[in-house]
């Protein structure tokens, strides 16, 4: 009995030691295999970010010296920068127009292609192609397609035009036209989206969507419409909401299609957030308001997706939980 | 007849769709391929008389296209291949090992996908400039070489669907942990790799705010950033859109054949490994 019980607790010690040489182990290895995350997380990341943050109360011209300014430049940016309210309006109404056109467009080509046509494979690719542009180059090709006089688009205007009552239809000056800038940087942008991403996890959500629900509506005498609205819609407002949040953080922080297609112009007409950032900081290097800047856009950014989610709990259904 | 006709207005729609998204493309490459007097002739020309298929030979000759192209291909590879073998790594460790610290460091990396690109960009350009490191390209390379919150995630998720039976089971024939990973791990993960490496990958290619900022010699530009030059530069004239649409189509035929080259591998991977994610 007594021996029985002294191997007992002599294997329970091994067993302990055993596994605290297998916890040291794995620790020791674990570390070993984080140790280049480790130091990219501090090191450019971690640090990185209180560095700017610190960097936002300093006054700080790049290879000058730095004086601290207490919140003079948060102060700054909210009553003295002529272009920060202006800048940060019309980047909303770029993320409020593109936003909900690009996500119900995307929900749109989902359910085309939900529909199991022949050829679905085949328009699929097609839907997703303008996605793998590369922004750079999509852009050149819209500057391009644009072009007042020798785009194609204000061809088909013409034409248009002429078919319909004889005089051709004169196109607008899309990217050289301040009334018409934006929407063209826009257009852009849904050209991209439409098809893309947001398609392609919106096709997952709807194929998940039971059969039964469709035909139980279909019993009840639920036209298509009703079942778009009382099925379709309820049933993909998580991936819906899914989309909505990612597509406002990436519009918000909109650069390329502004930077190369227009300079901010005609006459501040696409100057976004982005480019006022990249002016302030690589232009004119004040890094410290730059800094500032950034700040305020993660702020803006972190109370929109709150709101985002607090608004969720009226329009976003899941099926798991009930109601 | 009935059930056939609104077949048929779907695949009109469809179709619609489909030509609306493609007429940049078709817009481009006819533009592409058109003699410089036809570019910017009216009437326009919808189709050019000979297709100027030298325009794509003239386009090499371009100041420093050939670099560019050079450059993006260079830049591309090291970082992709940092990116995924840091991430896979670190993926690694936070699918299998236990050990203290784990939560915090897991939730810090999540924490750091909410982060604006802008709000790094300064203080790493100024770490950049301290190091000596602006035009050169190891602001470009060498940080993607200690990973990536988003991939290490991505990874993370994918091992963790792996049998932990299967590390056990090489555990008790005696194999390391690194043995484990590379023996085990890879062979299954084929999938993941090929996802990571393509989306990466084409991140990568497109790179523009990042090198815009680091170079300013031309020589050393990728092409996202050289395109700019077609332009900003002229030097005369005469119209370049041809020449600059051609870039423009040899700049996205890589994204869109490695996307479908790798998608196709992608699936084989989820069929032969028998997993799915």
């Amino acid at each position: 009995m007594a021996t029985r019980v002294a191997t007992a607790s002599a294997s329970a010690r091994a067993r302990v030691a055993r596994q605290g040489g297998l916890q040291r182990e794995q620790t020791f290895w674990a570390y070993l295999f984080l140790a280049p995350w480790i130091v990219g997380l501090t090191v450019f990341v971690a640090g990185p970010i209180l560095f700017s943050l610190g960097l936002s109360f300093f006054s700080y011209t790049l290879g000058r010296e730095a004086t601290f300014v207490g919140l003079d430049n948060w102060i700054k940016a909210f009553t003295q920068d002529e272009l920060f309210w202006p800048t940060v309006a019309r980047t909303f109404v770029y993320t409020a127009c593109v936003v909900p056109l690009s996500v119900f467009g995307a929900l749109f080509t989902a359910m085309l292609l939900n529909q199991k046509l022949r050829g679905t494979t085949f328009f699929r690719t097609v839907f997703f192609m303008p996605h793998l542009a590369p922004t750079v180059a999509a852009i050149y090709i819209w500057l391009w397609l644009l072009n007042p006089q020798y785009g194609l688009v204000n061809e088909l205007i013409w034409q248009i035009g002429l078919h319909l009552t004889g005089t051709g239809f004169k196109g607008p000056g899309w990217f050289g036209d301040p009334t018409w800038a934006l929407p063209a940087l826009m257009a852009v942008a849904l050209w991209a989206a439409v098809g893309g991403n947001m398609m392609v996890i919106f096709l997952a959500g709807l194929q998940g969507i039971p059969q039964e629900l469709y035909e139980a509506a279909s019993i009840d005498g639920a036209s298509a419409r009703t079942r778009f609205w009382h099925v379709t819609l309820p049933m993909v407002s998580p991936t819906m909401f899914f989309n909505s949040v990612l597509a406002c953080i990436a519009a918000f922080q909109t650069f390329e299609t502004p930077f190369i297609g227009t300079k901010g112009g005609p006459a501040y007409a696409t100057w976004l957030y982005g480019l006022h950032i990249y002016r302030t900081s690589f232009e004119f290097f004040e890094m410290g308001y730059g800094s500032t800047l950034a700040w305020i856009l993660f702020v803006i950014l972190s109370v929109f997706t709150f709101l985002q989610f607090r608004s969720a709990r009226n329009w976003v259904f899941y099926a798991g939980e009930g109601r | 007849m009935a059930r056939l006709l609104p077949r048929l207005g779907l695949h009109a729609v469809a179709i619609a769709v489909g030509a609306v998204l493609m007429l940049p493309f078709y817009w481009a490459a006819i533009s592409s391929l058109k003699q410089m007097t036809e570019v910017r002739q009216i009437p326009l020309v919808w189709w050019p008389a000979i297709l100027q298929w030298i325009n794509y030979s003239d386009v090499w000759n371009v100041r420093f296209f050939p670099n560019w192209v050079w450059n993006s291909i260079l830049l591309t590879a090291i970082a992709t291949t940092g990116t995924v073998v840091s991430s896979s790594l670190a993926g690694y460790a936070f699918a299998r090992f236990r050990f203290p610290g784990k939560n915090l460091l897991f939730t810090l990396t999540l924490a750091t996908l909410m982060l604006p690109a802008y709000v790094l960009l300064i203080p790493n350009f100024m770490l950049f400039w301290q190091f000596g490191w602006l035009n050169t390209y190891l602001p470009l390379t060498v940080p993607f070489w200690f990973g990536s919150a988003f991939f290490i995630f991505l990874f993370r998720q994918f091992f963790m669907t792996v049998p932990i039976e299967l590390d056990e089971a090489a555990r008790i024939d005696g194999a390391s942990y690194p043995r484990i990973f590379w023996s085990i791990m890879l062979p299954l993960s084929g999938p993941v790799f090929a996802t990571a490496a393509i989306i990466e990958g084409i991140n990568q290619w497109n790179s523009f705010l990042r090198p815009l900022i680091i170079l300013n010699r031309p020589e050393t530009y990728p092409l996202s950033v050289g395109l700019r030059y077609f332009v900003v530069n002229p030097g005369d004239n005469l119209p370049k859109d041809h020449l600059l649409m051609a870039a423009s189509i040899i700049m996205t035929l890589p994204v869109i054949v490695l996307f479908f080259v790798g998608q196709r591998s992608f699936v084989r991977g989820v069929v032969m490994s028998g997993i799915k994610g």
